[in-house]
């Protein structure tokens, strides 16, 4: 007969667990479903060199990293230092994807805050970023040797999640 | 009073400049049709309250001009709905498909109604269980029958 009262007691404790594993999700991480696929093909101008294109089909053969960012991106600049981090590492070339931008402001950000970046391809109008389902800018994507995208990860890159994930990710790929 | 009135009056002016043009609808009011009810069925990923086709956000915009010209290729709303779903993930969609990971989503308020009705029937069954109709013996009809005369009498005095 006592434990009848408890009854509300237990549904009570249930419902406080489901909102607060409710509550500590991120509803704008959305989960991808671009990871385990191929990372699709494109073709578009170089951000410094307009007159060369760049395609992921050349990076074939290596494990490397695409972050995807733009001058009037916010974020973006709080995630620069890390991803300077990343190049001065030489641990995995970094690309970036310049996402609807100017091509004036984009150089004069690089020029004023570091260039982490091998090279930018330059996404005038955001084809490129629909294909990768980007969102929210600065989203990073890691790409193996096969060009298979195997991580995506939305909002800028902490100094933690780069040494909890992608940098073990990258090792373990760039063995296999 | 003029320098002050200029002042606003460009001001205004200013305003106009800046505004955009208002988004070029498609040519043929049928692909604008087809595409408002394609997109009234997304969900924008920027702004996630608002379906596709209401957002202004500047990734609607360019979904919608992505959606506008895959209409105009020939696709059929459901190469559109697929081409979005491998961009962006069955979230985009209002309408969750019905597949493993979403069957609780889909049938899980039916079995909390067939659980709340088997509580009721239990509930229902069990009270009246608890409450049996009695027949009264002829010894407690003539004790309630004595009550109630004494009772009678009592308020007839006090009269």
């Amino acid at each position: 007969m006592k434990a009848k009262f408890l009854i509300p007691l237990l549904l009570f404790v249930v419902l406080v667990g489901f909102l607060a594993v409710g509550l500590n999700l991120d509803p704008h991480e959305v989960p991808s479903p671009l990871i385990n696929k191929s990372a699709p093909a494109f073709e578009v101008p170089q951000l410094r060199q307009a007159n060369k294109t760049f395609s992921p089909a050349s990076m074939k053969g290596q494990v490397w990293v695409l972050n995807v960012w733009a001058s009037w991106c916010v974020a973006c600049r709080e995630e620069h230092p890390v991803l300077v981090e990343i190049a001065k590492s030489g641990l995995v070339p970094l690309i970036g994807l310049d996402y609807k931008d100017k091509r004036e402001d984009a150089l004069t950000m690089l020029e004023k805050q570091g260039n982490p970046y091998l090279l930018s391809a330059f996404d005038a109008n955001g084809r490129v970023g629909i294909d990768y389902g980007v969102y929210g800018v600065p989203e990073t994507y890691v790409i193996d040797r096969a060009g298979v995208i195997r991580l995506k990860h939305i909002g800028p890159i902490t100094p933690e999640i780069l040494k909890q994930k992608i940098y073990p990710l990258v090792s373990e790929l760039q063995k296999s | 009073m003029k320098p002050l009135f200029l002042a606003f009056a460009s001001i205004l002016f200013l305003q106009c400049a800046f505004a955009n043009d208002a988004a070029p609808l498609a040519d043929d009011p049928v692909t604008e049709q087809r595409l408002i009810s394609i997109s009234e069925e997304m969900r924008c990923l920027v702004c996630q309250n608002e379906s596709l086709a209401g957002s202004r956000s500047d990734l609607a915009n360019d979904l919608r001009r992505e959606i506008r010209t895959l209409i105009k290729e020939g696709k059929s709303d459901d190469q559109i709905r697929t081409f979005m779903v491998e961009r962006y993930g069955d979230f985009v969609l209002y309408r969750p498909p019905v597949k493993p990971i979403t069957w609780l989503l889909w049938i899980g308020p039916f079995v909390i109604l067939v659980i709340g009705i088997a509580v009721l029937l239990g509930y229902l069954r069990r009270r009246n269980a608890v409450a049996p109709s009695k027949a009264l013996s002829a010894e407690d009809n003539q004790k309630v029958d004595a009550l109630l005369a004494g009772l009678g009498k009592d308020e007839r005095d006090e009269k």
